[in-house]
């Protein structure tokens, strides 16, 4: 039954189901705080508990399955006993790939307690093994561990997981550990000594999405798990499929974090999406990427398209889509740089379609495929993977659908998606979008700090960031130098007036009068069309200062007219809010690199060349503690040695990779 | 002929607007899929024991949270767009279908 049903059967509106009150406050106080339950919150808050101090999670979902919670399907970057590839390979290709532009520090962070973090899961209840036996005799299969690997079967470093067991599992443990959990608390600001922006981080403010209460969370530290900003180009709430919207990841952390003075990089590059409204689920059209790697495309005559390696040369054996070729050492997901670049169907391939060389639709086909990448494809990726085992597998199954008999149609030049790896520079305004991965985001040093004391980040929070592995064991990480911090400093005690402040923003909305306001889906359309117009694929000074003013006569004349009826509608209108923010960092950034970059997705109309040897650099952006922008810089490596700084922040820390 | 029903005067609906079904011979209103949901799209019923309300259609991420953490098989049905229903063909006989 949906709200017009319920009219009709009723005759009369349906009330707001939750008690709300906007004027009770809580006050939580506890050692540490972490702001978002997803895989880097939850493992964070764990990290916290298991050193025997209090902390505290709120989420605006259930961290039961927030946050990326329904699966995931690969583990990455994960040096093991089973493979000679070192933490230093698996920082080294990403920053290879995205010519500089890649988080090295989180990076090799991820890689060094990757391992360890796995075995951490599969002792709170995640299965990580193939335990069942399933996959007996597959040439991913290691037989004695009996763990399942992706992409590169000989070097063994990047793993398949049962991941839909995975944020049940941190959330038990969470629990039994006596992690306070604030299911539906949505975290608004942060809080800092004596109020001011720039200064150390005591604690953080929230709202509660149902009852509308008031919260006030003190701790001695404060680790944003929160994700990147999303959809600031693109907003559409009608004939959505399965991917968009998604306006629970909106850019609430780096917003937040922005208004308290923190410093982030790379928020001026943006990734190529699919067109929002148009787009179908996820993984779940025929396609040979991630979850669907290595699956043989054919055409409409059933013709296979060929792969080729990274040298160009084609190749014919299934078997070696998932090998290094000649003067590879190892190949890696989504590797641009041909030095570790998996294989991938032909380059050309749209331009032999449209010579009738291949014939449309194409289709993804698993009955050709051997039989362990047949079920290793249709039943532990897709069946694992985020958002794949009811919609897509168990969907898919109940319609008829057999992996041995039948071809899934992919959409690929029909207007629906396309094979991204194939033409990953095609930008269109509104497809662009920050995320997936390696966006912008937060700084921090090598104890996951920021530049404002006691403020921790990790998991997609952090720049040039991605992957559930990495969520995860940054989280850890970062939990564990909160914790050094939090018991070397006093006892916060939170500014009554910045407060206040706050609580008069958040509920301003429940004030407005209806009838004059305006709704905020209305505003994040056009959010997204200044983002368009103005900081679109082609940028330039003149296109930019229109773009401010249009954001500032956005936030100073329209916002304040956005009305929350209900809880629910105050958090999308202060997500509204968070979004115009992160679209206006986004145009100052855009405005301070003047260069262009094919990495960075980033053309400047009026410096159009690209990298140019002086600005191959990150352009920082933090928010000054007079109000103002400050724009900074620093070099591609400023994080020095990767091991030596490791092993000097983390003499203490035994896994698997102490004594190597 | 006359017509004697009532005709009302309604807004047009957002689409996709059934991302769920529940089936409300099955559903016994306990409400997990309610607390599961990682967007808020469903609402408990005023009526304890009845069927959530589903009330922001549109916000559905379409992860199938609410039909894993359902203790009745059947009682809620997770529902592609129409517009996103993909389609496959049988290989050795070339008959085509499309996904429910």
């Amino acid at each position: 039954m949906d709200w017009e049903d319920y009219i009709e059967q009723k005759n009369t509106l349906m009330e707001w189901p939750y008690p709300v009150d906007y004027d009770k406050i809580h006050n939580v106080v506890v050692d540490v705080v972490v702001l978002g339950g997803g895989p880097a919150g939850m493992m964070a808050a764990i990290s916290v508990a298991k050193k025997g101090l209090s902390v505290a999670v709120l989420d605006k979902g259930n961290p039961k399955r927030s946050g990326g919670g329904s699966g995931c399907d690969h583990w990455l970057n994960t040096p093991n006993p089973a493979s000679h590839i070192t933490p230093e390979d698996c920082a080294q290709w990403e920053f290879d790939s995205y010519n500089g532009y890649s988080n090295s520090l989180s990076r090799y962070i991820a890689a060094r307690e990757s391992y360890d973090t796995l075995l951490e899961m599969e002792q709170m209840g995640a299965q990580i093994r193939d335990i069942h036996d399933e996959f007996r005799g597959a040439p991913f299969r290691d037989e004695k561990t009996k763990f399942l690997f992706c992409y590169d079967y000989e070097n063994k470093f990047q793993f398949r997981v049962w991941g839909t067991t995975f944020k049940p599992a941190m959330y038990h443990e969470a629990r039994r550990l006596g992690v306070h959990i604030f299911d539906r608390v949505y975290a608004t600001s942060l809080l800092t000594e004596g109020g001011k922006i720039g200064s150390r981080v005591i604690g953080a403010t929230g709202v509660n999405i149902r009852t509308g209460e008031f919260y006030i969370f003190s701790g001695k530290a404060v680790i944003n798990c929160m994700s990147r900003h999303q959809g600031n180009w693109m907003f559409s709430t009608e004939l959505t499929a399965l991917p968009y919207f998604r306006p629970n990841i909106v850019g609430d952390g780096p917003a937040i974090l922005w208004r308290a003075g923190a410093e982030s990089t790379m928020i001026e590059k943006v990734n190529r999406m699919g067109p929002p409204g148009y787009q179908f689920p996820t993984y779940g059209t025929g396609n040979p990427h991630n979850t669907w790697f290595p699956c043989t495309i054919v055409d409409a005559d059933g013709k296979e398209i060929p792969w080729v390696d990274a040298n160009g040369k084609i190749i014919k054996d299934v078997s070696e889509r998932t090998l290094p070729a000649e003067g590879q050492r190892f190949i890696a997901e989504r590797a641009s740089h041909p030095k570790y670049q998996t294989p991938h169907l032909l380059r050309d391939l749209p331009e032999r379609i449209r010579k009738g060389e291949f014939k449309l639709p194409l289709y993804a086909d698993l009955t050709a495929m051997p039989w362990y990448e047949r079920k290793v494809i249709w039943g532990l990726m897709v069946g694992q993977e985020g958002r794949t085992r009811v919609p897509i597998l168990l969907n898919y199954n109940a319609s008829g659908f057999d992996p041995s008999k039948d071809m899934l149609q992919s959409y690929y030049m029909l207007g629906g998606e396309s094979y991204s790896a194939i033409d990953p520079n095609w930008l269109v305004p509104y497809f662009m979008d920050p995320s997936p991965g390696n966006g912008g985001g937060a700084i921090t040093d090598w104890n996951l700090m920021s530049n404002l004391p006691g403020l921790f980040v990790a998991g997609d929070a952090l720049f040039a960031s991605n992957y559930y592995y990495h969520a995860c064991v940054t989280g850890r990480y970062a939990g564990r130098h909160a914790v050094e911090f939090a018991q070397k400093v006093g006892t916060p005690v939170i500014d009554e007036r910045q407060v206040e402040k706050e609580r008069n923003r958040i509920y301003a909305p429940t004030k407005v009068n209806v009838e004059e306001g305006m709704d905020w889906k209305e505003f994040r359309a056009v959010c997204a069309r200044v983002m368009q117009n103005y900081c679109g694929e082609l940028r330039n000074e003149e296109l930019l200062k229109i773009g401010l003013i249009w954001l500032d006569d956005l936030e100073r004349d329209v916002y304040p007219k956005l009305y929350g009826r209900n809880p629910h509608e105050l958090l999308r209108v202060l997500e509204s809010y968070n979004i115009l923010t992160c679209d206006k960092i986004i145009v100052h950034v855009s405005l301070a690199r003047k260069a262009s970059s094919d990495v960075l997705g980033f053309y400047r109309q009026d410096f159009p060349e690209k990298d140019p040897p002086n600005w191959h650099k990150f352009v920082t952006i933090k928010m000054t503690d007079d109000g103002n922008v400050e724009i900074g810089e620093r070099p591609i490596g400023f994080w020095g040695n990767l091991k030596e700084e490791y092993e000097a922040h983390n003499r203490n820390y035994r896994g698997f990779l102490k004594n190597q | 002929m006359a017509n004697k029903k009532k005709i009302y005067a309604y807004p047009n609906k957002i689409t996709p607007s059934k991302p769920i079904i529940i089936d409300p011979k099955l559903c016994k209103g306990c409400n997990q899929c309610v607390e599961i949901c990682t967007m808020d799209v469903l609402l408990p019923n005023p009526e304890k024991g009845k069927p959530p309300i589903i009330l922001y259609p549109e916000e559905c991420w379409y992860g199938g949270c609410c039909v894993e953490e359902c203790p009745i098989p059947g009682a809620i049905k997770l529902n592609h767009p129409m517009m996103s229903k993909v389609r496959f063909k049988r290989k050795e006989t070339g008959e085509h279908f499309r996904v429910n």
